[in-house]
C-alpha cells in the first residue's frame, strides 16, 4: 500500500509539475492546484497511513493516528486554495492589463476578444 | 577601566570637530586634538606598569553567542602601537590644521580621522580574535573616506576604491581565518589562542587558516602581489598618507604577524610564505621607489618596500629577527611619517610634487630641507640615525637563517640588494628635490611653510637622532616588552647601540652605502632600461578587471533572469531536483525496517483512478474545461483518501475546498481563452516531461521512503494533553486552536490579506468577455435553473443549521472553525449560483470585507485576553457549565478563537468568489439578449 500511495503522490506532483512549466497562465494555476494536493497527500502521509484509528480520544486508551501533520495539511488544503484564487485572479488581470495569458506577460497575437 | 578610555576617548573625539565650524579653524583642531591626548597621558599613566611585566586587560560580554568580547589588552606590542598612533596621530592634527585650504571641510576631516584614530587603536588592544577583526574592517572603510576625501577627484574616488576593495577582500579572509583559528583552540579570546600554539600546528586545519590570515595581513600590509592599491592611495591628502601609510594602517598588517606571531610562527609554511613574500616586496618596492616621478609615489613605494623587509623578519623564524622587526616598525613610522610631511609641504608651497620639476629648494626652505634629509638618513640607514640599528640587526638576522638551505646566502645578498636601492632612492629624494639647480616651471616661488607645519616633522627627526644615537637608553624598554607579547619565550636580551665592532653586517651596511651612491650617480642609465619597459598602470588594470567583472556579472544576469517565468520555474525545479536527488542517493535502501501494509482493492482502485485522473488533467490541458474537470476528480479523491486513512477533518475540508475551488475555477475560465494554443516544440515537451518524470520519481521514492520507516514525532505529547490541558478531544482542531494556535493566526491572516488583495485586483478589471464558447455557440441565454434555485432556498438553512453543527462540535469530534466556514460559504454560493448575483446581493446586503478582518480581530483579542489573566499569549481555559434545558456543556476560550476562524474563512471565501461573481454580472450575455 505504501509503494501505491508514493507512486500516486509522485504521478500526481509530475502532472502538476508539468502544466506550471506550461507557457499560459491557465494551466499553470491548475497545475499549481495540482501539485498542492500532491504536497498536501505527501505531507499527511509523514503520519503514517493508518486506518480507523483518527486523533479523536475517547474514553478507552487507544491507539490513534499522528495528528500534527493533520492539523498543518488542513490548514495547508485552506491556504492553498487562497493562492489557487489569488494566482488565477491575477492571470484574469494580466489578461485584462496585458492583452494575453501568456506567463511571461508577451504582448502577442491574440486578439482581442469583442468586449461588451 | 583606562583600557576603555584610550579607545572611546578618540571615538568621541571623532564627534568633538563636528560642534566647530569650517571657519573656525583652530577651535576645530584643538577641539579633536583633547581626546586623543588624554587618551595619551592616560596610556603614559600605564606605560611603566607595562615595561614592568604587567599585562593589563579588561574584558565586558557583548554577544556571547557569537564569542565577541569587548576585550582589550595593553601589553607591550599593544603599548607600543598605541604610543605611535596617538602620538603621531596628535602631530598629523597639527600638520592638517594648517595643511587643509579654506575649501576643505575641516571638521569633517579631523572626523573621519579619529574614525580611523580609533579603529587602529581597536585593532591593536583588542583581545578578542572577532573584536579585533571588526575593527580591522573600520580601518578599511574609515580609510576609504580619507582616500577619497577629495571626492571631486576622480584619481581620489578610484583610488579610495581600489583601498576598499583589496583591503575589504582582504578583510573577509582574515575573517574566515580567524574563524578557523577559533574553531582549532575552541575561543576566540587573544590569550588562550596565543597560548595554544602546539594545538593550532598539530591540527589540519592550520595550513587554510594560516593562509587566510596572511591574505588579509598581506592586502593590508601592500605586500606582493597587492602592493599596487598603496601607490593609488596617494591620492590622499597628504597628512591621511603620512598617518594611514606610515604609522597606521599599512601597519596594521604586520602588526597582525606580530600579535599572531606566538600562535602561527614556527612552522615550515609560515618560513616560506612569510619571508619570502617580504622579501619579494621589499625589492619590487624598492626598484620602483627608484624610478618614480611623484614624490608621494616614491615614497609610497618605498612604505611597499619596508613593509617587505618587516614582514620578511616576522618570518624568518628567529626571536631576534622578532625584535628587528618590531624595532623597525617604529624606526619606519618615525621617519616615514616626517618624510610624507615633508613631501605634503614641497607639494603645498610649489604647487608639485613632480621630481623633474623640483630642483634646489634648499635656497628657499631651508629647515625642511634639513629635516628631510635628517629623516631620509634614517630611512637609507645611515649611522646615528634610528634607521642604520634596525637594518644593521636585519642584515643580522639574514645571516643566521637556515633559509632556502644551501642557497641560503641569497637572503642576505638580496637583503644588501634592497639597502642598496634604499640608499639610493633616499640620496635621489633629497638631492633631486632639495639641491642640484634650480626649480623649473613652479606655478609660485616657493618659501618655507608656517612653522606649525614644521614643528611635526622636527619632532620626528629628533626621534630619529636620539634613537640613533642613545638607543639602548630611549628604546631598550620599549622593544623589550613589545617583543615578550610577540614571542613564545621571553626576548633575547638587547644590546643595542650604534658599534658593534667590524663584522659582516657593518661591512654590508658599507657595501650598501657606498652601492646607494654608484646606483645613483649610474641612475640615467637604469631610467633608460626601465623605459624599455611598456608603463603598466595598475589603476586602469584594477578598473578594467572590475568593468569585466561587471559585465560577466551582467552577462549572468541577463542569461538567468532573462524575465521569463518559465525559466525560472525551470531553475527552481532543476534546484530542488538536485539537492533532493542527491540526499537521496545518500541512504542505502529506499525500504525502510517498517512491515508493507497489504492493499485492499478498493485502496487500488481509488489509487488507479486518482492517477488516471491526474495524468489526464495535465495531458488534456489544452482543453481547459476537461482539464478543469479531471483535477476536480482528483480532488475528490484526495478526499476520500484522508477519509481512508483516519483523516476526517481533512476530508471535510478537502471536500468543501474542493467545491468553491471548482466554481472558482469554473468562473475565472469564463473570463480566459477557454483552449490553450498548441505552442510547446516538441523539444521543450520532451525536456518537461522528462523533468516533470524526474520530479515525481524524487517524490516518490522520498515518499516511500518516509512511509516505510517509523517516525518518532511530537505527537504523543498532543494526544496525551489534548483532554487535559486543551479540554477537547479531537485532537487536530485542539492542536489548531490552542497549541500550535499562534500558527493559526497566522495562517487565518494570510487567508484575510489574500482575500483583500483578491478584491483589490478585481477593483477596475478589464474584462474579456466572450460572447460565445469556444466552437463559437453562443452562450445559453437561458434563466436560472427553476429546480436548482427552489432546492438551494430549502437547503440554505438546513446547510447553515450544518455549519453550526461542525461548528460547535469540532473541539470534540471531526469539525471546527475552518470546516464551518467553508460549509457556510459554500451553501451562500449556492444562493449566488441558483439566483444570480443582484438577487442574492439584495438579500446578503452586506460586505465581506469586514466579516474577515472582524474574523481575525476576534482570534487575536482571544489571544490578547489571556495576558489579561497572566497567562501568555493564546493560553486557552476552559470549564464545564450548566446551562438550563441543554444540560452540562464544556466550554473553551479555544471557541472563541475558533469562532474567529470561522469567520474569517467565511469572510475570506465569500470576498474573492462573490466579488469575482460581481464583476461579470453587467456584462452577463443573457442579461444583453434581455435588454436587446
Amino acid at each position: 500500500m505504501e509503494a501505491l500511495f508514493a507512486t500516486t503522490t509522485g504521478i500526481l506532483a509530475a502532472s502538476g509539475l508539468y502544466l506550471a512549466l506550461r507557457g499560459r497562465t491557465f494551466p499553470v494555476v491548475v497545475g499549481l492546484t495540482l501539485l498542492s494536493y500532491a504536497v498536501n497527500l505527501f505531507l499527511f502521509s509523514t503520519g503514517g497511513l493508518t486506518t480507523g484509528k483518527a486523533a479523536v480520544i475517547s474514553g478507552d486508551a487507544g491507539e490513534y493516528t499522528d495528528p500534527l501533520p493533520q492539523a498543518l495539511v488542513l490548514t495547508a488544503i485552506v491556504i492553498g486554495f487562497a493562492m489557487t484564487a489569488f494566482s488565477v485572479i491575477l492571470a484574469m488581470r494580466v489578461r485584462g492589463d496585458v492583452g494575453s495569458d501568456h506567463v511571461n506577460g508577451n504582448r502577442i497575437d491574440e486578439p482581442r476578444e469583442d468586449k461588451s | 577601566m583606562s583600557l576603555l578610555l584610550i579607545v572611546l576617548l578618540p571615538l568621541l573625539g571623532s564627534l568633538l570637530p563636528l560642534l566647530s565650524s569650517n571657519q573656525r579653524r583652530h577651535q576645530c583642531a584643538l577641539l579633536t586634538a583633547a581626546m586623543p591626548l588624554v587618551a595619551l597621558l592616560v596610556t603614559l599613566r600605564e606605560t611603566p606598569g607595562i615595561l614592568a611585566g604587567e599585562v593589563p586587560r579588561l574584558a565586558l560580554s557583548w554577544v556571547p553567542a557569537l564569542g565577541l568580547d569587548l576585550a582589550f589588552r595593553l601589553d607591550g606590542l599593544s603599548l607600543l602601537f598605541v604610543l605611535l598612533i596617538l602620538g603621531i596621530g596628535l602631530l598629523i592634527i597639527l600638520y592638517a590644521r594648517h595643511y587643509l585650504s579654506e575649501t576643505d571641510n575641516m571638521p569633517r576631516f579631523y572626523a573621519y580621522l579619529m574614525l580611523f584614530m580609533t579603529s587602529m587603536l581597536g585593532i591593536v588592544m583588542a583581545d578578542n580574535l572577532i573584536l579585533l577583526w571588526m575593527f580591522w574592517e573600520l580601518t578599511s572603510l574609515s580609510s576609504f573616506l580619507l582616500i577619497g576625501f577629495w571626492s571631486h577627484q576622480s584619481a581620489a574616488r578610484k583610488g579610495a576604491r581600489m583601498a576598499l576593495a583589496v583591503t575589504g577582500m582582504g578583510g573577509l579572509a582574515l575573517l574566515a581565518g580567524l574563524i578557523l583559528i577559533g574553531q582549532i583552540v575552541g575561543t576566540f579570546d587573544m590569550q588562550t589562542v596565543l597560548d595554544s600554539r602546539d594545538v593550532i600546528l598539530a591540527d589540519p586545519r592550520y595550513l587554510p587558516a594560516l593562509l587566510l590570515i596572511l591574505l588579509g595581513a598581506f592586502t593590508k600590509s601592500a605586500q606582493f602581489p597587492f602592493q599596487f592599491w598603496l601607490p593609488q592611495a596617494m591620492a590622499a591628502p597628504t597628512p591621511v598618507s603620512a598617518f594611514l601609510h606610515s604609522a597606521t594602517m599599512v601597519k596594521a598588517g604586520v602588526f597582525l604577524l606580530a600579535r599572531l606571531h606566538p600562535a602561527l610562527a614556527g612552522s615550515q609554511a609560515w618560513l616560506y610564505l612569510v619571508s619570502l613574500t617580504g622579501l619579494v616586496t621589499m625589492l619590487y618596492g624598492a626598484y620602483f621607489a627608484l624610478t618614480k616621478l611623484d614624490l608621494k609615489t616614491i615614497l609610497a613605494y618605498s612604505t611597499v618596500s619596508h613593509l617587505g623587509l618587516i614582514t620578511m623578519l616576522f618570518g624568518l623564524n628567529s626571536q631576534m629577527a622578532v625584535v628587528a622587526g618590531i624595532f623597525h616598525i617604529l624606526n619606519h613610522a618615525t621617519f616615514k611619517a616626517a618624510l610624507f610631511m615633508t613631501a605634503g609641504i614641497v607639494d603645498h608651497e610649489c604647487g608639485t610634487r613632480d621630481i623633474r620639476k623640483l630642483k634646489g629648494l634648499w635656497r628657499y626652505m631651508p629647515m625642511t630641507t634639513a629635516l628631510a634629509a635628517a629623516t631620509a638618513a634614517s630611512m637609507a640607514g645611515l649611522p646615528l640615525f634610528s634607521g642604520f640599528l634596525s637594518k644593521e640587526m636585519m642584515l643580522a638576522e639574514t645571516l643566521n637563517t637556515q633559509l632556502l638551505g644551501g642557497l641560503a646566502w641569497l637572503i642576505p645578498a638580496l637583503a644588501t640588494l634592497g639597502s642598496i636601492l634604499s640608499v639610493s632612492y633616499s640620496l635621489r629624494y633629497v638631492r633631486n628635490t632639495f639641491f642640484d639647480g634650480q626649480p623649473r616651471e613652479l606655478k609660485k616661488t616657493p618659501h618655507e611653510a608656517p612653522f606649525p607645519m614644521r614643528l611635526p616633522v622636527l619632532v620626528l627627526a629628533i626621534v630619529c637622532v636620539v634613537v640613533g644615537i642613545f638607543p639602548a637608553l630611549t628604546t631598550t624598554a620599549l622593544l623589550t616588552a613589545a617583543a615578550n607579547s610577540a614571542l613564545t619565550t621571553t626576548a633575547p636580551e638587547l644590546h643595542l647601540s650604534i658599534w658593534h665592532g667590524f663584522n659582516l653586517p657593518l661591512l654590508m651596511s658599507a657595501i650598501a652605502l657606498a652601492g646607494g651612491l654608484i646606483v645613483y650617480l649610474l641612475r640615467q642609465h637604469l631610467f633608460t632600461f626601465h623605459r624599455q619597459f611598456p608603463a603598466r598602470d595598475s589603476l586602469a588594470i584594477f578598473e578594467g578587471a572590475v568593468q569585466r567583472l561587471v559585465r560577466f556579472s551582467q552577462w549572468g544576469i541577463d542569461t538567468l533572469e532573462n524575465g521569463s517565468l518559465q525559466r525560472y520555474m525551470l531553475w527552481v525545479v532543476i534546484s530542488a531536483l538536485a539537492v533532493a536527488g542527491i540526499s537521496l542517493t545518500g541512504i542505502e535502501t529506499l525500504k525502510g525496517e517498517l512491515a508493507i501494509q497489504e492493499a485492499s482493492p478498493l485502496v487500488i482502485v481509488g489509487a488507479a483512478i486518482t492517477c488516471f485522473a491526474g495524468l489526464a488533467t495535465a495531458f488534456l490541458h489544452r482543453r481547459r474545461l476537461i482539464s478543469l474537470i479531471m483535477l476536480s476528480v482528483v480532488g475528490l479523491m484526495a478526499s476520500l483518501i484522508f477519509a481512508r486513512f483516519s483523516a476526517p477533518d481533512l476530508a471535510l475540508t478537502q471536500l468543501a475546498v474542493e467545491v468553491v475551488t471548482v466554481i472558482l475555477l469554473m468562473l475565472a475560465l469564463f473570463f480566459l481563452p477557454q483552449k490553450t494554443p498548441k505552442e510547446s516544440s516538441a523539444s521543450r515537451i520532451v525536456r518537461d516531461v522528462l523533468l516533470s518524470a524526474g520530479f515525481g520519481g524524487v517524490v516518490a521514492s522520498l515518499n516511500y521512503a518516509l512511509l516505510t520507516r517509523p517516525l518518532n514525532s511530537i505527537s504523543d505529547f498532543f494526544l496525551e494533553n489534548s483532554v487535559p490541558q486543551g479540554g477537547g478531544h479531537n485532537v487536530v482542531n485542539v492542536i489548531l486552536v490552542d497549541f500550535r494556535g499562534f500558527d493559526t493566526l497566522g495562517e487565518i491572516t494570510v487567508l484575510c490579506i489574500a482575500g483583500i488583495g483578491i478584491y483589490k485586483l478585481l477593483n477596475r478589471l478589464r474584462l474579456f468577455m466572450p460572447s460565445s464558447d469556444s466552437e463559437g455557440r453562443p452562450w445559453s441565454p437561458d434563466r436560472y435553473p427553476t429546480i436548482l434555485a427552489s432546492v438551494s432556498q430549502t437547503l440554505l438553512p438546513m446547510a447553515l443549521l450544518v455549519s453550526v453543527f461542525i461548528f460547535l462540535r469540532g473541539h470534540n469530534a471531526p469539525g471546527g472553525g475552518f470546516i464551518a466556514g467553508l460549509v457556510t460559504a459554500v451553501a451562500l454560493i449556492l444562493m449566488y449560483i441558483a439566483h444570480g448575483v443582484e438577487w442574492a446581493q439584495q438579500r446578503l446586503s452586506f460586505q465581506y470585507q469586514p466579516i474577515a478582518v472582524s474574523g481575525v480581530t476576534i482570534a487575536a483579542l482571544t489571544g490578547i485576553g489571556s495576558w489579561a489573566f497572566g497567562h501568555p499569549f493564546l493560553t486557552s481555559a476552559f470549564g464545564h457549565f450548566h446551562i438550563p434545558l441543554i444540560g452540562n456543556v464544556e466550554l473553551a476560550t479555544a471557541m472563541l478563537f475558533d469562532l474567529g476562524v470561522y469567520l474569517t474563512v467565511v469572510g475570506a471565501t465569500l470576498m474573492i468568489l462573490a466579488n469575482l461573481g460581481k464583476v461579470t454580472t453587467p456584462h452577463r450575455p443573457s442579461k444583453q439578449k434581455e435588454k436587446a
